[in-house]
C-alpha cells in the first residue's frame, strides 16, 4: 500500500499497479472501512482499478493525520480472495446494425463476428470503477483476442446503451455521449436512472455477464434502434 | 408561487449551491461555484446559510423580472448591476420589490458573478444538491443552463438581513496571475527540466476553458508515460495529455481519468483562475502541502472574521 498526495485535500492510496480482482477487492474493502471509520472527516471517495482517491475536510484534519489514519485502518488489509458483489446479467443485442464497429473489430482480430460475440459474452467481468460519466462502469478484463484500441477519431455521439470495447475494458454507455470506444452491440437495460432506486444496476466489485439476445428480444425489453 | 422570471438568461447562467458531494462512486462530479469565496459572500451578505442556492453568471447578459419582495446581492466579477435601469453597488444587498427589473451587464473584469436572494432559490435537489452540471444533465431546473422564460422560485421575505462588504475587502480580479500548485503523485513522469519549464513559464488561458477544465497553452511539457491506469481525479488536478498542454480540472471534471498529472492547484487559486477570460496569462508556483493547508485555514478564518457592514432591516 502506497499513499501519495493528490491535491490540497486529497490523498490517493495505491494498492497495486495491475488490474486484478484481488487488488480491486482491497479497494472495495477500504471503501467500506473508511465509510464507517472516517465518515466525519471525508468529503468523498473515488475507487478505481487499483487505487482509492480520498478527499477530506481540511478544516477537520490535515494530511499527516489523514495519512496516519489511513495507514492504521488499511495497513492490515487481509488478502481476501477477491470478495465480489452480486452477479448482474446484462442482455446485449450484438450485430452490425447495433454495433457499427463489430465487423471491423472481427476483421482486425481475424475472427468471425460470431466468435467475437461468443468471446465477449463468455467471460464474467468485474466492475472495476465507475466514472467518466454518471453510471459509466468500467468492466474488465476483456479477452486479449478481442481487445481493440480506441478509435483514432472519437464519435461525437455514441448511443445510449452501446456495448463497447477499449483495450481490455468493456462498458455500456449509460447515456448519449461522445466516445472513442469500439461499439459492438446495444444493451436495453438502463445503466443510470436518477429517479430509480438504486440508480444503477451495478456497483464497483459486482460481476457482470452479457447475454446475447435477438433483435426482437431487444425491442421487447424496451431497446431502441 | 413567488420568484423571478428569466427575461434573458445571458451567455451561461447556472443554478448552483456549494456542490454535490458523496456521489463520486456513481460517477457524479461536484458542480458548484467556480469561485467559492464570491459564492459564500453572496449568501453571507443576505444572512443566508452558506450553502443556499443562487445563480452563477458567466460573462453576463442576465435580465430578470421580480415577482417577489425580497433582498438581492451580486458578488464576483465586475458585471454592472442595474435595478430598474439605475446602476447599483455590488457586494451590497438591495431591497427588491415585485415588478423590479434586474440586469447584469457584461463583465469588465473577471468572468463569474454570483446573484443571490434572501433564503436562496427554492430548487429541488438531485442527489442532495441543486448544483447544475450540464454535462450530466443533473441539477438546476432541468439539468442545464437558464433559458428565457424560466421561473426561479423563491420565498417572499421583507424581514431579511442585508449587509454590504467594504471596498477594501472586495477581491480584485487581475490578469497575469500567479497560481499555486502542490506537486504529488506522478512526479516521476516528468523530468526536472520539464518541471522547471512548467514552473518558470507563462501560459495563456485558451478559449477551451470551461467548468470542466481550463486548457492552457504554452511551452510543451512532456510526460514520460502517455497514460496511467485510470484513477480518481481531484479538483485542481493538472493533467498533461499527449500534446503537452496543461489542463486544470475544475468542478465539472470527470471523476476518473488516465492522463499523468504534474500537480494540483489549490482551490483558492482555481477560483482566481476561473475568473480569467481566454487570452489571460498565468504562471505557476510550487508550494508545499503544509503551505496549502495554512493558506486554506487562513482564508477560512479571514472570511469568518471579516464583518460586513449591517444595512439594517
Amino acid at each position: 500500500m502506497n499513499i501519495e498526495i493528490a491535491g490540497e485535500n486529497a490523498l490517493i492510496i495505491y494498492f497495486g499497479e495491475q488490474t486484478d480482482p484481488a487488488t480491486s477487492a482491497k479497494v472495495q474493502q477500504s471503501v467500506t472501512i473508511l465509510e464507517t471509520e472516517l465518515a466525519d472527516k471525508l468529503i468523498d471517495m473515488v475507487p478505481s482499478y487499483a487505487s482509492l482517491l480520498v478527499i477530506y475536510d481540511m478544516l477537520r484534519c490535515d494530511h499527516l493525520e489523514m495519512r496516519s489514519q489511513l495507514r492504521k485502518l488499511l495497513g492490515q488489509l487481509e488478502e481476501t480472495n477477491a470478495v465480489s458483489g452480486k452477479i448482474v446479467t446484462l442482455p446485449a443485442y450484438y450485430s452490425t446494425e447495433s454495433g457499427p464497429d463489430l465487423a471491423a473489430l472481427a476483421k482486425r482480430a481475424q475472427l468471425s463476428i460470431d466468435e467475437v460475440i461468443n468471446i465477449h459474452s463468455e467471460i464474467e467481468y468485474r466492475v472495476y470503477a465507475i466514472g467518466f460519466a454518471p453510471g459509466f462502469a468500467y468492466l474488465g478484463q476483456v479477452d486479449p483476442r478481442i481487445a481493440a484500441p480506441r478509435l483514432a477519431t472519437p464519435r461525437q455521439k455514441v448511443p445510449k446503451g452501446a456495448v463497447a470495447i477499449a483495450d481490455q475494458q468493456t462498458a455500456v454507455y449509460p447515456a448519449v455521449s461522445p466516445g472513442g470506444w469500439n461499439l459492438i452491440g446495444l444493451c436495453p437495460t438502463p445503466m443510470f436512472d436518477p429517479k430509480a432506486e438504486p440508480t444503477m444496476p451495478v456497483q464497483v466489485g459486482d460481476r457482470v455477464k452479457f447475454e446475447p439476445i435477438s433483435r426482437e428480444r431487444f425491442i421487447e425489453l424496451g431497446g431502441e434502434l | 408561487m413567488s420568484g423571478f422570471k428569466v427575461l434573458q438568461p445571458g451567455l451561461l447562467t447556472l443554478i448552483q449551491d456549494a456542490g454535490r458531494f458523496g456521489h463520486h462512486r456513481i460517477g457524479l462530479t461536484n458542480g458548484g461555484p467556480l469561485d467559492m469565496q464570491a459564492f459564500k459572500w453572496a449568501n453571507r451578505l443576505l444572512g443566508n446559510p452558506l450553502n443556499s442556492t443562487l445563480l452563477e453568471v458567466s460573462i453576463g447578459g442576465l435580465v430578470l423580472a421580480s415577482e417577489v419582495d425580497t433582498f438581492l446581492v451580486v458578488t464576483g466579477a465586475e458585471m454592472p448591476l442595474k435595478i430598474n435601469g439605475v446602476e447599483q453597488d455590488r457586494w451590497h444587498a438591495h431591497r427588491i420589490r415585485q415588478g423590479d427589473r434586474i440586469e447584469l451587464g457584461f463583465s469588465k473584469q473577471g468572468a463569474r458573478a454570483y446573484l443571490a436572494v434572501t433564503d436562496g432559490f427554492d430548487i429541488q435537489h438531485d442527489f442532495s444538491s441543486s448544483a447544475t452540471v450540464s454535462r450530466e444533465g443533473i441539477g438546476g431546473l432541468n439539468g442545464g443552463k437558464l433559458q428565457p422564460g424560466d421561473y426561479l422560485p423563491c420565498s417572499s421575505n421583507t424581514k431579511g438581513q442585508s449587509f454590504r462588504l467594504a471596498e477594501q475587502h472586495r477581491p480584485q480580479y487581475q490578469d497575469n496571475i500567479n497560481l499555486r500548485v502542490i506537486t504529488g503523485y506522478q512526479q516521476q513522469a516528468f523530468s526536472d527540466v520539464d518541471k522547471r519549464m512548467f514552473f518558470s513559464s507563462e501560459y495563456e488561458v485558451t478559449d477551451r476553458a470551461d467548468r470542466m477544465g481550463y486548457r492552457l497553452s504554452g511551452p510543451e511539457i512532456k510526460a514520460s508515460m502517455e497514460g496511467i491506469l485510470s484513477e480518481g481525479i481531484c479538483h485542481g488536478a493538472i493533467q498533461i495529455p499527449a500534446d503537452g498542454q496543461p489542463i486544470v480540472l475544475l468542478n465539472d471534471r470527470q471523476t476518473i481519468g488516465g492522463y499523468p498529472k504534474i500537480g494540483s492547484m489549490i482551490s483558492i487559486d482555481t477560483a482566481r483562475m476561473a475568473q480569467q477570460l481566454p487570452g489571460s496569462k498565468v504562471s505557476f508556483e510550487e508550494i508545499s502541502i503544509d503551505e496549502a493547508h495554512n493558506l486554506h485555514c487562513l482564508a477560512h478564518v479571514k472570511f469568518e472574521r471579516t464583518e460586513p457592514e449591517d444595512l439594517g432591516k
